[in-house]
């Protein structure tokens, strides 16, 4: 009885050819649409979805704009919990035009790299990078974005600090996991703490936030609980939180452009699925008379509710199966021209997940009231509407 | 008068049309014998179509009760009337209702897939079917490929594939040319005569009626009390 049914299921849309084609050509662009989208949110987060528990980012209570002390740093580390520290400055220079952005910060090199393992430079590279105080290191990506090499000048003008800024690349890193951003500039925080010296005497030696490594991941609310409580009714009292929440409030600014983006997506599946549950009235409404036979033969009515779930998931599934085959390779064409703007553009198996089932409830829910009709249709009425 | 396959026992039948009650059949009783060849006759709007399909149990008579083969079928619910239907009646349709995206060998075999026969004996049964309709060389064909007549005689041989009790036909030769229906006549003739079966037609062709062995006529829901009990004549001689 499956097998009958496959077989009529697997043959009845190519009665309408025309009218299969335009509905899978359809399902295609709403699956195809929907990946893409949701691939731009999983782009938007990724940067959370990249952090690690192990991490926690103390920042200026007040604002992210005001600093802290350097001195804040060795006391964090006496901490109960904590096993490392490091802290960087953002730096916020221009690379010859306005246009040309990409985050730059200074950074305590020894500790920063070793608190972030993702970020892998060649041994020789970085020995370079911590000889020289000019020196600088630019991900994969971003010295691709420029036609970068080790050892090109990198000039920059400071926004935040004043001055030209005549950067030495003299290493390039590359990312340890395929979602780790590849389009950051760090250059030393001794550097800079020199040049603010100069420009802002009394300003040096403050950090813009401290990035501490806790021992345990799930000890986090502790430990951040402990460091705020160190600094409270200080100078600068503290905020700590996760790397993941830290990098979340940054997504939050931004939303209601996610938000809208998510429901755009969903509205693609619900008009895709206006189209379908046409397509498939029609095709049942065409039917009626052999529905009516099967029943008439001896077939249980719910036969004819299955041919059309069966013919629903055919052209579906057909659709989806395009539609997703085809989202890796947009995603990698987009990705590809907004890789300043999403460090990492690819398409998650979450997604290629809602793709599927976004599909077969398009199915499911197009084909519901067809199947009922199908099922409850008079033997003899629907003999007659041959006739 | 052998043994009765079928009686109606004073039938009756309306449908209801919005408030109306519209009677079609009035009361109607007569038996029918195991091996009878009846042809049902009548004008448009006589009841004949409803009486076939209430012997068919695609429906169920508003009073009184159709027995077949000791099987009071007005008595049994909608998944035992399909049961029924699937083991004891065979259809022949005027539109030839096979489906489209079938083969003819599909088709036939269709009404074997409520059976527990395996797909080797489902198979070589529509293969007997389809030679016994003269079709063993269209069996890969599909309906559009094949003519009027073709497809009747493909709705023949699903119709006797499972050895049904009864063979109901309404007007099976309603669609065709007369060519084609001489021949779809000729193939009931030998089902009944070569192989017993039970034939009950409804048409409005009197040269089809004639290839009957009896003919009732109903005349506004009712039997008309004409009934043409003849020995098988030689009318048709196709």
């Amino acid at each position: 009885m499956l097998t009958l049914i496959l077989r009529i299921a697997l043959r009845n849309p190519w009665r309408h050819k025309l009218r299969s084609s335009l509905t899978v050509a359809g399902i295609v662009v709403a699956i195809l649409s929907f990946g893409l989208l949701s691939t731009v949110v999983t782009a938007w987060y990724a940067g959370a979805d990249a952090a690690s528990d192990k991490r926690l980012v103390v920042r200026n209570s007040i604002s992210m704009t005001f600093s802290m002390p350097l001195a804040y740093a060795e006391r964090v580390r006496a901490v109960e919990g904590v096993n490392d520290i490091t802290w960087s400055n953002w730096f916020g220079g221009v690379y010859i035009d306005q246009r040309n952005f990409f985050p730059q910060f200074a950074v305590d090199a020894p500790s920063y790299f070793r608190l972030y393992p993702e970020f892998v430079i060649p041994p020789d590279q970085y020995l370079e990078f911590l000889r020289d105080r000019r020196g600088a290191v630019a991900g994969h990506k971003l010295a691709q974005r420029f036609g970068w090499k080790v050892g090109d000048v990198i000039p920059l003008k400071g926004t935040i600090f004043p001055g030209d800024y005549q950067l030495v690349l003299r290493a390039i890193y590359s990312g340890a996991r395929s979602s780790t951003d590849e389009n950051q500039f760090m250059l030393h925080w001794d550097f800079l703490n020199e040049r603010i010296k100069q420009i802002y005497p009394g300003a040096e030696n403050q950090a813009g936030i401290y990035i501490v490594g806790i021992r345990d991941g799930r000890e986090a609310a502790a430990v951040s609980q402990r460091i705020d409580t160190l600094f409270h009714n200080s100078i600068a009292e503290t905020l700590t939180e996760t790397e993941k929440a830290f990098q979340l409030s940054f997504v939050a600014m931004t939303g209601t452009i996610v938000q809208a983006i998510q429901i755009v997506s969903w509205v693609i599946i619900v008009i895709i699925m206006a189209v379908m549950a046409n397509t498939m009235a029609m095709a049942s409404r065409e039917r009626t008379a052999e529905y009516a036979t099967l029943k008439a033969l001896g077939f249980r009515p719910w036969v004819g509710a299955a041919l059309v779930y069966a013919e629903s998931l055919t052209l579906a599934l057909v659709g989806a199966a395009i539609g997703i085959w085809a989202t890796g390779p947009a995603a990698h064409a987009i990705g590809t021209q907004l890789d300043n703007i999403f460090p990492t553009f690819q398409v998650a198996a979450q997604t290629v997940r809602l793709q599927w089932l976004a599909a077969i409830v398009v199915a499911c829910v197009a084909a519901a009231f067809p199947a009922r009709r199908a099922m409850q249709v008079k033997i003899i009425e629907g003999l007659r509407s041959l006739a | 008068m052998s043994t009765p396959l079928i009686c109606i026992e004073h039938v009756s039948k309306s449908y209801r049309r919005g408030r109306e009650e519209v009677p079609v059949l009035y009361d109607i009783h007569f038996d029918i014998a195991q091996g009878e060849y009846l042809a049902l006759m009548g004008p448009s709007g006589s009841g004949k179509s409803t009486l076939l399909n209430l012997i068919a149990g695609l429906d169920q008579p508003n009073a009184g009760s159709i027995i077949i083969d000791q099987v009071d079928i007005s008595q049994l619910g909608d998944a035992a009337l399909a049961d029924w239907r699937a083991a004891n009646i065979g259809f022949i349709f005027q539109f030839y209702n096979l489906m489209p995206v079938l083969t003819a060998l599909e088709n036939v075999e269709l009404p074997l897939q409520l059976t527990h026969l395996s797909r080797r004996e489902r198979r070589e049964r529509a293969l007997a079917a389809l030679a016994l309709v003269n079709l063993s060389d269209r069996v890969k064909h599909y309906p559009a490929e094949l003519s009027g007549g073709q497809l009747q005689r493909v709705a023949i041989a699903r119709a006797i594939v499972s050895d049904p009790t009864v063979i109901v036909a309404d007007e099976p030769t309603g669609d065709l040319d007369r060519k084609s229906g001489e021949e779809v006549l000729s193939l009931l003739d030998r089902l009944n005569r070569e192989l017993g079966k039970t034939i009950v037609m409804v048409t409005h062709d009197q040269h089809a009626a004639n290839a009957a062995r009896a003919v009732r006529h109903l005349e506004k829901g009712e039997l008309s009390g004409l009934v043409e009990n003849r020995t098988w004549n030689t009318a048709t001689n196709v």
